[in-house]
């Protein structure tokens, strides 16, 4: 397979991720300190580094088909996942993953922390708060970029979308020193929701022994099904919530 | 924090990150390829059209329960 799609998923799903580690990292660089902020930061890269160390080559070692399997399913129930969000949210069933809100939260919060140091760090509470941020968005990072690029057999592709991604989002933020806002996370995860699913179900599906009509080729049709079901889905939930709403609106009508 | 309350800690980490909010979209989906398997191997049925069924099924009985939760 070319591997075009592959960068451009990875890109999209760890700029996405990206831009929430972000949101976190300014609020504690900016509302407390950067020095304790970096070294929390370095640390979560320092074990996610780690982490890809040992996970990475020991799942290229796996033999393809049961590792097509585990990673099928895990990819269809994460991408089923960012799927729901994304259509909830698209549909206001679920309000917004908004990063200046987001962001608002994270200051309000570091502003009445105390002060504490520890363990040769200045500023403890800075520290834990860019160093989980960090670690909990990388470890999605981590976990696309394994998955795919064992799969794909080209670790090297997927490891180039999601620096990539990290790079131009790290630029972006420090360029405009404020979250990421303009950025339309909900879209971009419903695309993301859309390939994991899509690459989850091929892969699941080969790794339990069936053989997809036209091979790799099936992606081509699969992935935009499920984006147009998903769509449907979106279209379904807006006229169900303005179908509810309207009997509500016609009675407020009635009795003013 | 003790040692308990880390691990559970550390299970419902790795819960929420697998699983998310529904399990039942999980449990769909596990069902769905084994289901696979078994018609592929023991059945010669190539059923490729399986999983992208229970996929979408899955996805449709997810944002039903959701939403009837909070249309009610």
């Amino acid at each position: 397979m070319n591997a075009l799609p592959l960068i451009l998923t990875v890109f999209v799903a760890c700029a996405v991720e990206a831009v929430e580690a972000l949101t976190i990292v300014l609020a504690a660089g900016i509302t407390r300190e950067w020095k304790s902020t970096f070294q929390g930061m370095a640390v979560a890269l320092v074990v996610l580094a780690a982490i890809t160390a040992a996970i990475g080559p020991a799942i290229g070692y796996l033999p393809l088909t049961p590792l097509r399997l585990v990673v099928g399913a895990l990819l269809a129930i994460f991408g089923l996942q960012w799927l729901r969000k994304a259509v909830l949210r698209a549909t206001g069933y679920k309000a917004l993953h908004d990063e200046a809100s987001a962001y608002l939260r994270e200051v309000t919060a570091a502003e009445t922390a105390a002060r504490e140091s520890r363990r040769g760090v200045s500023d403890w509470y800075a520290f834990t708060l860019a160093f989980k941020g960090v670690l909990l968005e990388g470890l999605e990072v981590v976990f696309i970029v394994v998955t795919f690029g064992d799969n794909q057999k080209n670790v090297g592709a997927a490891v180039i979308g999601a620096a990539a991604a990290i790079v131009v989002i790290t630029v972006t933020g420090i360029a405009v020193r404020a979250p990421l806002t303009k950025v339309p996370e909900n879209w971009m995860k419903f695309a993301v929701g859309v390939m994991l699913t899509s690459f989850g179900t091929f892969w699941g599906a080969e790794g339990a022994g069936v053989a997809w009509p036209g091979n790799d080729a099936a992606l081509l049709v699969l992935a935009p099904l499920v984006a147009l079901v998903s769509a449907g889905y979106i279209v379904w939930l807006r006229s169900r919530k303005a179908a509810v709403s309207a009997p509500a609106r016609e009675s407020e009508a009635v009795s003013s | 924090m003790n040692l308990m309350n880390r691990v559970k800690a550390f299970g419902a980490f790795w819960y929420d990150f697998v699983i998310g909010d529904d399990w039942q979209v999980a449990a769909i989906i596990v069902a769905a390829l084994a289901l696979t398997a078994i018609l592929t191997h023991a059945a010669g049925v190539n059923a490729w059209w399986l999983l992208p069924l229970c996929a979408f099924a899955a996805l449709g009985w997810s944002l039903y329960r959701a939403t009837s939760k909070t249309s009610e």
